[in-house]
């Protein structure tokens, strides 16, 4: 990376993090709305553990893997939102001004998602432990899981970012979120894969990546350590975060028509 | 070589035109040329291409047709070496209310690729000209709309431009924070010797300010030229008469015929541009007299930017203003479900 690449993204990367610090509305229900539904999971629900063939006895821990997804849904909102009032507002095209490059406004503008996931991913564990969830990874299983919920997380950042670029409105990114809850509910976000009866559901989850992203935190927290299930999940996180990149950058030269 | 041709040159512009989808000739074959150190004036009403002029002229949207070159580089194809040599502050102060306004200086001079030593110096030293060094440390979502216009032109000075680009700089402000702000461009041209292209809807600003104004209507200059020799080209002062009885009104306006065309009026009021010159105010006086009429009030009014804009599209600066919020109004209703 070129010296003015490098202070290019150190320093959209600093105003991310400023922006996402100093806005608590974006952290406080990131922090609270998952911690609430686990609450109310792990509540309603363990009596599936009774079911023949479910992996472990504490619902709690099945469950603790949810929370990092739903973290990681609300980064398609915050850097979809805050990009999108780069364009609303027209700080994109002060920026534009400058000899700044597209990469490292996206880079830049993920690592208020990388922030907000990490203070995520740790919020979720420490409160998931101490509620009583396992960890049969160990410590290294732990740190395991902070890297893969902040890679999902900066993943889905790159789909906020690319709705942003594309449509140029808040309200826009905004309306993603109900979509995206949606992909959650039809995965194993409730049940493992191979215990769901209904045909259509079984099926539909099945090809949802979202329970493939689920099941690598189930590795890490019911089994141990499970190589082919943390590949599948990392691999999904790089796909979705390659993919999502390649889209936003595309998106970006589009709305950035500068000559 | 190149370099130095760059810097004795400033705007150059030829038949410039954009054309948007199902849409107008937002700009429509204007040709200008603006000096370097020299404060251009392009005057118009909203909606007349102002805007779409300048976002072509910083590289941020391609022209249609025709050829730009500015501080001496193609705005198509050298859009990187206008960038570095420009400062722009566009219409809306965009700027990030979550960040400090010292924040915003170390922002935009690292982007222009400033080094970290002169980064601190350059923004402490902007601050304090354009007198935000007391609020650098806020957020700007705090600022007045005068502190956030005057953060904007130190953030488009950051990297020492040769050539400012502002878009109409002064929309909302209050008369203290306009004077201020014109005083700072002013200075930024006499002192600095930056070339200033500089567009506005008020008369006023452009009177004051620009050594040279160009008046767009509808995507076209309709006149370009000192304020002094346009306004000398209309020539001709009004006077303008409030009768103490009103219904004298009609009255009044037969006799001020005798000395001119009518002009645009207050309700109560006459007036005419005076075919003569001011000289024949007196006898205006005493034509009035003669025919017993009382005048209430009876005011000289010297040929505006108003006047030019007036003679050369057959309406007023102001009425074509009202005129396109109509159209706007008129086109919003025409969209908005019953």
């Amino acid at each position: 990376m070129s010296g003015s690449l490098r202070t290019q993204v150190g320093q959209l990367a600093h105003r991310s993090v400023l922006r996402t610090l100093r806005q608590p509305a974006q952290i406080v229900p990131a922090l609270i709305f998952p911690l609430f539904l686990l609450a109310v999971n792990s509540g309603g629900l363990k009596e599936a553990t009774n079911l023949p063939g479910f992996p472990t006895d504490s619902y709690l821990t099945f469950a603790l893997a949810v929370p990092f997804m739903q973290g990681a849904l609300f980064s398609v909102m915050n850097a979809g939102t805050d990009l999108a009032r780069d364009i609303e507002t027209g700080f994109l095209n002060r920026l534009a001004l400058t000899p700044l490059r597209g990469a490292a406004l996206l880079s830049g503008l993920l690592a208020g998602a990388v922030v907000l996931g990490l203070l995520q991913a740790v919020t979720y564990l420490v409160v998931g432990l101490t509620a009583g969830a396992e960890l049969a990874a160990g410590v290294p299983g732990a740190l395991m899981i902070v890297a893969l919920s902040v890679t999902i997380t900066v993943a889905f950042g790159t789909i906020g970012l690319f709705a942003a670029l594309r449509t140029g409105s808040g309200e826009a990114v905004q309306s993603l979120f109900p979509v995206f809850f949606v992909f959650l509910f039809l995965s194993s976000m409730a049940l493992p894969l191979d215990l769901l009866q209904t045909t259509w559901f079984h099926d539909v989850a099945s090809a949802n990546p979202v329970s493939y992203l689920l099941q690598a935190f189930r590795s890490l927290l019911i089994e141990g350590w499970n190589v082919g299930d943390l590949a599948l999940g990392f691999g999904i996180a790089a796909a979705i975060l390659a993919l999502g990149m390649y889209a936003a950058s595309a998106a970006l030269k589009t709305r950035l028509v500068r000559t | 070589m190149e370099a130095e041709t760059a810097d004795r040159t400033g705007i150059e512009v030829d038949g410039l035109v954009r054309e948007f989808k199902n849409g107008p000739r937002a700009v429509d074959g204007i040709d200008l040329r603006v000096a370097p150190g020299e404060i251009y004036g392009f005057l118009g009403p909203n909606g007349a291409g102002k805007s779409t002029t300048v976002l072509m002229l910083t590289t941020l949207l391609p022209p249609t047709e025709g050829t730009a070159r500015v501080a001496g580089f193609d705005i198509v194809s050298e859009g990187p070496r206008v960038r570095s040599a420009i400062g722009a502050a566009l219409q809306e102060a965009a700027l990030d209310p979550l960040l400090t306004g010292r924040e915003h200086m170390r922002l935009q001079t690292a982007l222009h690729g400033i080094g970290k030593p002169e980064r601190e110096r350059r923004g402490t030293e902007l601050l304090e000209r354009v007198g935000l060094s007391r609020a650098a440390d806020r957020a700007v979502g705090g600022y007045s709309g005068g502190m956030k216009r005057r953060l904007d032109l130190a953030l488009a000075l950051a990297h020492r431009p040769r050539i400012l680009f502002l878009d109409e700089p002064t929309t909302g402000l209050d008369i203290q924070s306009r004077t201020a702000l014109w005083e700072e461009v002013a200075r930024l041209a006499s002192d600095d010797g930056v070339t200033v292209f500089l567009t506005t809807q008020y008369l006023e600003e452009a009177d004051a300010l620009a050594d040279r104004v160009g008046i767009i209507d509808h995507g076209r200059i309709v006149a370009e030229g000192t304020p002094a020799a346009l306004k000398a080209e209309i020539g001709r002062p009004t006077v303008e008469a409030v009768p103490r009885d009103p219904a004298e009104h009609e009255r009044m306006l037969a006799v001020l015929a005798r000395f001119g065309e009518p002009a645009g009026a207050s309700p109560k009021g006459a007036a005419v541009r005076l075919a003569g010159g001011e000289s024949e105010l007196a006898e205006v006086v005493r034509a009035l007299d003669a025919e017993g009429i009382a005048i209430e009030h009876l005011q000289l009014h010297a040929p505006s930017l108003d006047d030019v804009f007036l003679t050369k599209t057959g309406r007023s600066l102001e009425g074509a203003e009202e005129a396109e919020e109509e159209t706007e109004d008129a086109a919003a209703k025409t969209v908005s479900p019953a």
